[in-house]
This record gives C-alpha cells, sequence and structure tokens, in this order.
C-alpha cells in the first residue's frame, strides 16, 4: 500500500522530533478510503524529495497517544515537524500538486 | 463467422495511425491520431458505467477518476442498501472497486488524475489535467458528480479537521465517547447520525423543519435510536472553538431564540451542489445549478458533450440512477460519433435510432 517507514507512539520522538531533516507525517487509518488514495501520492513526494524531507506514516488505530497529542479529529492530515515542531498541517486527501505548493518551502 | 460485409469493429493501434485521414478539422497542430473517440470525467456509478458501456462498444474510453476523490461518493460511506444485485448491501468502496475493475475489464484506460480545464467548443475538445498534459476526443461525458454544500460560516474552514468534518466514516473514530452535532435532514444525515452512534456518546441532529426530508426506513431508524436526539427548527449560527470545537450557537428558524449546544464534533451533511465548475461557462445550466440536458438524453448544449450522474440531476441522485444515466451517455455518445459518418475515424458503428426523438423532448 505505502513504502513509507511505520512510526509509533513510542518511537515518534526519535524519528520525527528529533530528526535532522524535516519530517512529513501521515496520520492514516485501514477504515479510511481517502487515506489509501493519498498514500501513493505522499510515496512519490518522498521519492522526489528525499534530500530535503522524510515521508513516515502513522497508525491512528495503533498509536492513539499521538495522534490526541496532535489533536488530530479528521484523517487522512499530513503535518509536517521541523526541530520537533508543527511546521505545517495539511487535512484531507489532495492531489500531488496541491500538496507541493502547501509544502513547498519544504520540498 | 463471415466477415463479409460486415464493418471493421475497431481498428488496431497500429492501423489507427497509419490510416490516412483526409477531412480533420481539429486546429491543434497534434497529429489525428491522437484524437480519441471518447474521454469520461469523473469515476463514479455514472462515470465507470459510461466507461464500461462505451469499452465494450469498442470506443477505448478514456476516463479521467481524479487524483484523490476516485470512485466518487460512495467511497465515503459504508453500507449501501439499495444498489440492486446485492441482497445482503455491500460496503461502496468495495462496489466502487469492482465499478473500477469491471470497466477495466473491457479496456477502459483509466487515468488517476484532475482535470483542470476543458476546451468544448470544436469538433475536437480538448481535455487538461493536473500535470498540464492535454487530452483530445470528438466525444466527452461530464460525470463529475457534486461536492458537499458548506454552512458558509466562517469558523468553518478555520475548524475543518479540528471537530467539523463532512465525512462519518472518515473521522467518526476519533469522537469516541464524546457529544457530536449531525446538520441537516436528509438520508445521508440520517447515515451519518446512525453510523456516528458506534463511537459518540450522543448524536444530536440540528434540522431546519420540523419533519425530516430522509426517507421513511432511514427516519424510522434514526428516531427510534436511543443515542439520537433532535434539534428540530434550527440552524447553525456559529461554530465556537480555539483549537477545536467546543460547541454551536443554534438559531431558532420559527421564533428569534438562541441557545448554545456543547459538542465536540460537527459533522455537516446540508446536501451538495453540482460540480460544474469545469463546464460551467460553456455549458447551458438549468435554475437548479446543475448542466442542462435535452429530454431524457445526455445531450448538453454542445454537439459532442454529453454528461451523465448527480451533476445532471437535481432530484434523484443514486447510485443506480447515476449508473442508469452513465448507460444513456455511452449510448448517445455511440449514436453522435455513428452520425459523424465517414468523415472521421471513429470505432463507432450504430447511428442514432429514429425512436431517439421521443427520448429528446420526452413529456406527457
Ligand atoms: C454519505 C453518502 C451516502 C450515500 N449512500 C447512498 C446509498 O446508500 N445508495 C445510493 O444509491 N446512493 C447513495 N448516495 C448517493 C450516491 O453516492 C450518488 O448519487 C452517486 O455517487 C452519484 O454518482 P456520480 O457518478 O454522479 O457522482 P460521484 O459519485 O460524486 O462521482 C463523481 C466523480 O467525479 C470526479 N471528479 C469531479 N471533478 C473532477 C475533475 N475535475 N477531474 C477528475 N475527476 C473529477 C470525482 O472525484 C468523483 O470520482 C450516498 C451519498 C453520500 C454522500
Amino acid at each position: 500500500m505505502s513504502d513509507a517507514k511505520e512510526v509509533t507512539d513510542s518511537s515518534f520522538e526519535a524519528d520525527v522530533l528529533n530528526a535532522s531533516k524535516p519530517v512529513m507525517v501521515d496520520f492514516w487509518a485501514e477504515w479510511c478510503g481517502p487515506c489509501r488514495k493519498l498514500s501513493p501520492i505522499l510515496d512519490d513526494i518522498a521519492l522526489e524529495h528525499a534530500d530535503k524531507i522524510d515521508v513516515v506514516k502513522l497508525n491512528v488505530d495503533d498509536n492513539p497517544a499521538t495522534a490526541a497529542k496532535y489533536g488530530i479529529t479528521s484523517i487522512p492530515a499530513v503535518y509536517v515537524f521541523r526541530d520537533g515542531e508543527v511546521a505545517a498541517t495539511s487535512i484531507g486527501a489532495k492531489p500531488k500538486q496541491v500538496l507541493e505548493q502547501e509544502f513547498a518551502q519544504f520540498l | 463467422m463471415i466477415a463479409t460485409g460486415l464493418k471493421v469493429r475497431s481498428l488496431s493501434p497500429i492501423e489507427r495511425f497509419i490510416k490516412p485521414v483526409s477531412t480533420e478539422t481539429d486546429n491543434g497542430s497534434n497529429s489525428p491520431s491522437d484524437i480519441r473517440d471518447v474521454i469520461i470525467v469523473g469515476s463514479g456509478p455514472a462515470g465507470y458505467t459510461a466507461a464500461v458501456y462505451t469499452a465494450r462498444a469498442n470506443l477505448s474510453p478514456l476516463l479521467i477518476a481524479s487524483s484523490v476523490t476516485a470512485g466518487g461518493e460512495l467511497m465515503n460511506t459504508t453500507d449501501v442498501e439499495n444498489y440492486p444485485g446485492f441482497p445482503e448491501g455491500v460496503m461502496g468502496p468495495d462496489l466502487m472497486e469492482n465499478f473500477e475493475k469491471q470497466a477495466a475489464r473491457f479496456g477502459t484506460e483509466i487515468l488517476f488524475e484532475d482535470v483542470t480545464s476543458v476546451d468544448l467548443s470544436g469538433d475536437v475538445k480538448a481535455v487538461t489535467v493536473g500535470t498540464g498534459e492535454t487530452f483530445r476526443a470528438r466525444a466527452v461525458i461530464i460525470s463529475t458528480g457534486s461536492a458537499y454544500r458548506e454552512l458558509g460560516l466562517e469558523d468553518e474552514k478555520r475548524l475543518s479537521g479540528h471537530g467539523v468534518s463532512w465525512c462519518a466514516t472518515c473521522d467518526g473514530f476519533f469522537f469516541k465517547d464524546q457529544d457530536i452535532a449531525v446538520i441537516g435532514g436528509g438520508d445521508s444525515a440520517m447515515e451519518e447520525a446512525l453510523f456516528l452512534t458506534k463511537f459518540a456518546r450522543s448524536v444530536t441532529v440540528v434540522h431546519r423543519r420540523d419533519s425530516l426530508r430522509a426517507s421513511r426506513i432511514m427516519q424510522d431508524r434514526a428516531l427510534a435510536h436511543e443515542k439520537i436526539r433532535f434539534e428540530w427548527n434550527a440552524e447553525v449560527a456559529a461554530i465556537h472553538g480555539t483549537d477545536k470545537v467546543t460547541g454551536l450557537t443554534l438559531a431558532s428558524t420559527v421564533d428569534d431564540s438562541s441557545r448554545e449546544l456543547a459538542v465536540t464534533g460537527v459533522f455537516v451533511a446540508i446536501g451538495n451542489d453540482p460540480r460544474i465548475d469545469l463546464v460551467k461557462d460553456q455549458l447551458k445550466l438549468t435554475g437548479e445549478g446543475t448542466i442542462a440536458v435535452l429530454g431524457r438524453t445526455s445531450k448538453t448544449s454542445l454537439p459532442g458533450v454529453f454528461a451523465a450522474g448527480d451533476v445532471i440531476d437535481p432530484t434523484y441522485r443514486q447510485a443506480i440512477t447515476a449508473s442508469g444515466s452513465g448507460c444513456v451517455a455511452a449510448i448517445d455518445v455511440e449514436h453522435y460519433l455513428a452520425d459523424l459518418g465517414d468523415t472521421v475515424q471513429t470505432a463507432a458503428e450504430v447511428p442514432t435510432p429514429v425512436a431517439e426523438q421521443v427520448s429528446e423532448t420526452a413529456s406527457v
């Protein structure tokens, strides 16, 4: 379904908050239809911008603490973290061109 | 089978390419060989049904599905109980996956991109997608469906994804044991409300009138549900919350009173508007904002342009009616292309039958 690395409640700090590069987190779940449409697009973005940004995904079913901490109430939700802070967010499945525009400063 | 006297049904890609075409009327610089018979815009029940029919008629349709909302509205629902042929019901996403497979089986080319502009005026229509690529065809079927309506409140956008939602199946999970509201009185509002009872502590349906528009069976289920309450004759005047929704102000539609409703989630299901942005300056529309078509056909105000599904339908708007309408469009396309006769290269062979006049002028 997607090539992105899975992060969890317990690995979130190391993989995302303490990362040296900006990290794009895809909050998703198995039962979320639009998430399935979005993940290949994020895979593309990951591939094309690998030098600038890492793309990972977090399953909200399995990792409720992180989802709750960032107040996720709608998925798919894409959050970009830089230096441990939320630097940008985008909610809903959107076309690649739109995401690239929204996250232009990180790509 | 004896081939004598039978018209060749379709040309191989190479034959298409090398066959000289003398009477092309297109003004583009591309070679005529890249002109398709038909492009379908949209991948709901209407678009996929049109694809199945045009593909089986050898018209090699290109269906542009959209990049992230492919499959249409039914992708956002769970059980579909009224699509005939599924006595036990079927999950919306499963149904649409089957539609896609059936369209692909007969050779539909499916492109997961968004159409950003169309030029429908000439004999050859141009359809451009998000990557900038343009495709050309003699016939186009517009089946872009409808988009959910927004309340139009200032805080709605700001809190969208932070308690304001249009998709119960996507977001219901985040409202476990919480009090939430569903706005609307139709079938989709009842469906959302019933679905949300799986997670929420309570669901308050806010409706502008004192009775529901929903079908009897959905009304009965919602009215009987112990977790569902109703706020009649009320509309949302404001949504509150800084980072997340904390409540609503409801204004009465019958007097000047208003009241607060403490909820952490708001699901908006107040109806849909036809998705006509692409075509609204090129095609005639109805007073309801849908694409105008001739009688019971799919013919729009421009020759070679057909429309199907919720985008032409202010009334029925069901998966089965959208499918039926996609079938009509596919057959209309075949007739239209065949009528162009030998002046163009097309795989269509069945011209418009005389009986079609009755469909065009349908009335009692
Ligand atoms: C929550 C909910 C539950 C429902 N339940 C039922 C039910 O139980 N039974 C029933 O019969 N009906 C149900 N319906 C109604 C049904 O979903 C619609 O009537 C039907 O999907 C309409 O089909 P359509 O093909 O016209 O449009 P849609 O299904 O809306 O599909 C339109 C397609 O066009 C695409 N599109 C739009 N613009 C572009 C563009 N620019 N480029 C490319 N693609 C584009 C969209 O992405 C989408 O794929 C429900 C609707 C909702 C919202």
